[in-house]
């Protein structure tokens, strides 16, 4: 019989009766668990996440996620499959936030964006059933409508001089803001403490240059099809309709590698394995990453990310 | 010119904004998971006590403010400035009235205060939270009335007025909370 494990601390009780839950999710499913290195030869060139490296001979990088490896099973072998495991961005420390984290991947064939976001609202559903805890029925935006209504601006069209004072407006002191910095700057300050609570809130249609590793919607490439969900103002998951095109990816770590450069950053050699396997063939599919640590944050009410750790970054 | 980057924030750093000093009240690291991070502060303005909000880009550099809090023996005012001197270095500071405010009425000399230094000069001047002060003025209390309900103002040697029981009399040393501005108890000579 399931306890209720909701209300009990120390927190780790709750976390493997979670990892118990989504594994049963899965297994009903035919989705196979697998385990993918933590340390890889290559690190994430996404300009916004700050690898660990580590000193050894040849150096190599702590995992930001595991969708590297992921896709490069997807492209060999083709089936379902899904990985609870660590995953490490440094700098990232806050109530919400600690440099070494728990991510749920997983990633569908054949699965559009739509498919997906429904299958991770089944999983919540699924999960907050099991913690004894009521999840209302989602609701969903598109990533333009949602920044409009809080902001009274368009992402797509707003000028950046605009944006810049807007951001001015919502308090921001420093250097004028680039265009994708505006954005991150309204949406976190302006929408997302405003979207609605008690359900899943999943955001898409992400505008083309905050794609990441999403494929271009082919009926509008001023958007991504790329989605975030967010549950009580939290952050909880962000998915794709990957991109399958190695071209198109080639450009987008170009992209990275001269951000990277431009503001100063460690330059981050691409994974060339990965594109290999882009190139072999990436099959349709959609992916999505779940923060785990902040899913048991939600269903057992913790206020802040220690309280579901049983070391705290500071104690670590 | 002394910065500290947004990853050094942390409650009570002092920040120098818009030419005035602030100190940190709450810093809070925000980060969309593909997007840029920021750090959201709370900030005091220590010159007017005004409470404002304002987001950094995480990893820009903002210039300190030279804020230093020291204990100092309060000597005397000239009526326009109140003098005080750090009683370990002997060095004299003179603190404008704007720094002192309405704390003045808790003053009394010799009286150990908290200075707030801004370019080594007084920005804030902090009494004591407890200070004992003698009543020069109040009404004759009821004999045999020690209820304490209700009470009655006294006005103190340094200008404070406090509502003080019934029964303490003129010329009596009492204690007081500054923050609260309350009377707590007589001081037994």
């Amino acid at each position: 019989m399931r306890q209720d494990f909701g209300s009990v601390r120390p927190a780790a009780f709750s976390r493997a009766f979670l990892y118990r839950t989504i594994r049963d999710f899965f297994a009903a499913r035919d989705v196979v668990e697998v385990e993918t290195p933590v340390l890889s030869s290559a690190g994430n060139t996404d300009p916004q996440l700050e690898s660990f490296r580590t000193d050894g001979q040849p150096p190599a990088w702590l995992r930001t996620s595991p969708e590297f490896f992921h896709k490069r099973l997807l492209a060999q072998h083709g089936f379902d499959l899904f990985e609870i495991g660590k995953a490490f961005r440094q700098g990232e420390s806050s109530t919400r936030h600690n440099p070494e984290f728990s991510l749920l991947e997983w990633y569908r064939l054949g699965f559009t964006m739509t498919a997906l976001m429904q299958e991770v609202e089944q999983l919540l559903q699924t999960v907050y059933a099991a913690f004894r805890k009521n999840l209302q029925p989602p609701q969903f935006f598109r990533y333009g409508e949602v920044f409009a209504e809080h902001t009274g601006l368009s992402p797509f069209t707003a000028s950046l001089a605009h944006l810049q004072a807007a951001c001015r407006s919502a308090g921001y002191s420093g250097q004028a803001l680039e265009r994708d910095h505006c954005l991150d700057l309204l949406f976190s300050l302006q929408v997302q403490p405003q979207l609605p609570q008690d359900c899943a809130v999943f955001v898409s249609h992400y505008p083309a240059s905050q794609a990441a590793l999403a494929q271009l919607d082919p009926e509008n490439n001023q958007q991504a099809l790329r989605f975030e969900c967010f549950v009580d103002g939290l952050e909880l998951a962000n998915g794709y309709q990957e991109l399958t095109d190695p071209a198109e990816q080639l450009r987008r770590f170009e992209a990275d590698a001269s951000t990277r450069q431009r503001n100063g950053l460690v330059s981050v050699p691409p994974d060339e394995k990965f594109l290999a396997a882009l190139h072999h063939g990436l099959p349709a599919c959609s992916g999505v990453a779940l923060g785990l640590d902040r899913l048991l944050m939600l269903v057992t009410g913790a206020a802040s990310i220690d309280e579901v750790l049983w070391f705290s970054w500071a104690d670590s | 010119m002394a910065t500290y980057s947004t990853n050094e924030f942390r409650s009570g750093l002092k920040l120098l904004l818009d030419g005035d000093p602030y100190t940190i009240i709450e810093n809070e690291f925000v980060k969309p998971g593909k997007g840029q991070a920021f750090n959201r502060v709370k900030l005091r303005n220590l010159k007017t006590g005004r409470v404002l909000e304002k987001t950094f880009k995480s990893g820009e550099s903002v210039e300190a403010a030279d804020v230093m809090e020291r204990d100092m023996e309060y000597l005397y005012t000239d009526g326009e400035f109140y003098h005080f001197m750090d009683p370990n270095s002997y060095e004299q500071f003179e603190a404008p009235a704007s720094a002192v405010g309405d704390n003045a009425k808790w003053l009394k000399e010799q009286d150990t205060c908290t200075v707030v230094l801004w370019n080594n000069v007084p920005l804030i001047v902090e009494p004591p939270n407890f200070v004992e002060l003698k009543i020069v003025e109040t009404d004759p209390g009821v004999r045999g009335d020690t209820s304490g309900g209700g009470g009655k103002p006294a006005t103190l040697e340094t200008g404070a007025v406090v509502r003080v029981p019934l029964f303490v009399p003129e010329g009596e040393v009492i204690k007081v909370d500054t923050r609260s501005g309350e009377y707590v108890g007589r001081v037994k000579s």
